[in-house]
């Protein structure tokens, strides 16, 4: 919510496409494959600061480079926070680096998430399974802004009761005042007594007022799309609505085109947009 | 209870939402109200679907039991929602397992009463299908996105 917070006002690397080394000051392991790295971000290689939304590019020499998302808290940007879930080559590498290991680091890239929007607004977070890594820096910053805020909702779906992620910070966000935290798994065996089924049924049971709501929303593709339907039934307009999109990001400046949607390129136009820039192409089997 | 105030409460449901009077107290004539412990069942799978519940207060756990998994919970419902669509068509049996979460408070609607007044009033039918007609769709929606699995490994 920091108006400054902008990347430029942070002060861009000189050149986006020449990596720098940070090492891993901490792993801590989330859920069956997913870990979060903490890099460092001082020093001598002492990067910019970050918005809330944005990835940075994270490679091993040798193997490859993919794009993360910072999963930190955007007013301490001297800790990179990455949240990986290891599925390729590149991804099941970073998520084995020991402390002390360093990677090649290039970001931040792409657009944040709308925070200075959010004043006056009811903020309804709706996050599915690693889609809530993107959206944690987010609502670090609507924490800190409470008091300028309306209701702040998050809801949260993941597969099990074992692949929930920041399971204690949800579970103390739940028990404090700041938020209204509802979690819920796709299956769940006898000890778990929380929600079962589909996230998007939480968005109806939230009891939103359109007027004033303003929906952030990350996970996979299929699951965003149920979202915007439950949130359109709830009464909020494409305006009012916001993605974190995901495609296949390797220059990280919009050069290379691999990500591109439509008209759009993701990296550069994205990864954050809002619900009318995408025209009606989410969800399009050609894009 | 006394009908009128049940009356009040049913027409109160969000499920029943803008009912018109006279179909409010023709249904109230199959309710009652229930109350349910934490940990008590609301019904089992294979019996008889003779009752649906306009859940008030609490949570119900819907679920299957495995063999060698246990009890599986594929969907909780809360405060607002319905319990059971089985009533709804032959053979009337519920297909599984509906377990109250926490204490639970609900309209029971007696099925056997339901359908023979919606048999000898189809408008009162009609009514009463286009309030489940949703439900189950929106069920079949998300059971979809369960079946998906969109958080898993794909590759």
């Amino acid at each position: 919510m920091d108006e400054t917070a902008s990347p430029v006002a942070l002060g861009a690397a000189a050149d986006p496409m020449l990596p720098r080394l940070a090492r891993v000051q901490r792993r801590r392991r989330e859920a069956p494959q997913v870990w979060t790295l903490e890099l460092e971000n001082g020093g001598e290689q002492r990067g910019p600061g970050f918005e809330a939304g944005q990835f940075n590019m994270l490679g091993i020499p040798g193997i490859g480079e993919v794009p993360i998302s910072l999963s930190g808290d955007p007013a301490d940007p001297a800790r990179l926070l990455h949240t990986i879930r290891a599925v390729g080559p590149v991804s099941t590498a970073l998520t084995r680096l020991a402390c002390g290991e360093r990677v090649a680091l290039r970001g931040p890239f792409g657009t944040g998430w709308p925070l200075l929007e959010a004043a006056g607004k009811d903020v309804i977070a709706v996050a599915g399974g690693l889609g809530l890594a993107p959206l944690r820096p987010a609502l670090h910053a609507l924490r800190a802004a409470r008091a300028r805020l309306g209701r702040v909702i998050v809801l949260y779906g993941a597969r099990s009761p074992q692949e929930i992620l920041f399971r204690r910070e949800l579970e103390s966000w739940q028990r404090g005042v700041d938020f209204e935290v509802e979690i819920t798994v796709d299956h769940a065996l006898g000890d778990w007594h929380g929600h079962v089924g589909v996230v998007t049924r939480l968005i109806e049971r939230a009891k939103l007022d359109p007027a004033r709501a303003l929906a952030l929303t990350c996970g996979p593709e299929v699951m965003m799309r149920f979202a915007i339907a439950a949130l359109r039934h709830a009464g909020l307009g494409e305006e009012q609505i916001f993605l974190s999109m995901e495609r296949n990001m390797q220059c990280a400046v919009g050069l290379c085109g691999h990500c591109q949607f439509g008209p759009l390129l993701l990296c550069r136009d994205g990864p954050v947009l809002r619900l009318d820039r995408l025209g009606g192409l989410i969800g399009r089997k050609e894009i | 209870m006394e009908i009128e105030g049940l009356e009040r409460i049913v027409r109160e449901h969000p499920f029943f939402a803008g009912l018109e009077e006279g179909a409010g107290r023709l249904l109230v004539g199959c309710a009652r109200n229930a109350r349910f412990e934490a940990g008590q069942y609301l019904f089992h799978e294979g019996d008889a679907a003779d009752e649906l519940y306009l859940l008030r207060q609490g949570r119900v756990g819907l679920g299957i039991t495995a063999p060698g998994r246990g009890a599986l919970t594929f969907q909780t419902l809360g405060s607002g929602e319905v319990v059971g669509l089985s009533w709804l068509l032959p053979p009337y049996r519920w297909s599984y397992d509906a377990k109250a979460l926490e204490l639970t408070r609900a309209i029971s609607l007696d099925a056997k009463c339901l359908r023979q007044k919606c048999d000898a009033d189809h408008d009162l039918g009609y009514e009463l299908m286009k309030r489940f007609m949703p439900v189950l769709v929106a069920r079949l929606h998300a059971t979809r996105l369960q079946m998906l699995d969109v958080y898993g490994t794909h590759g």
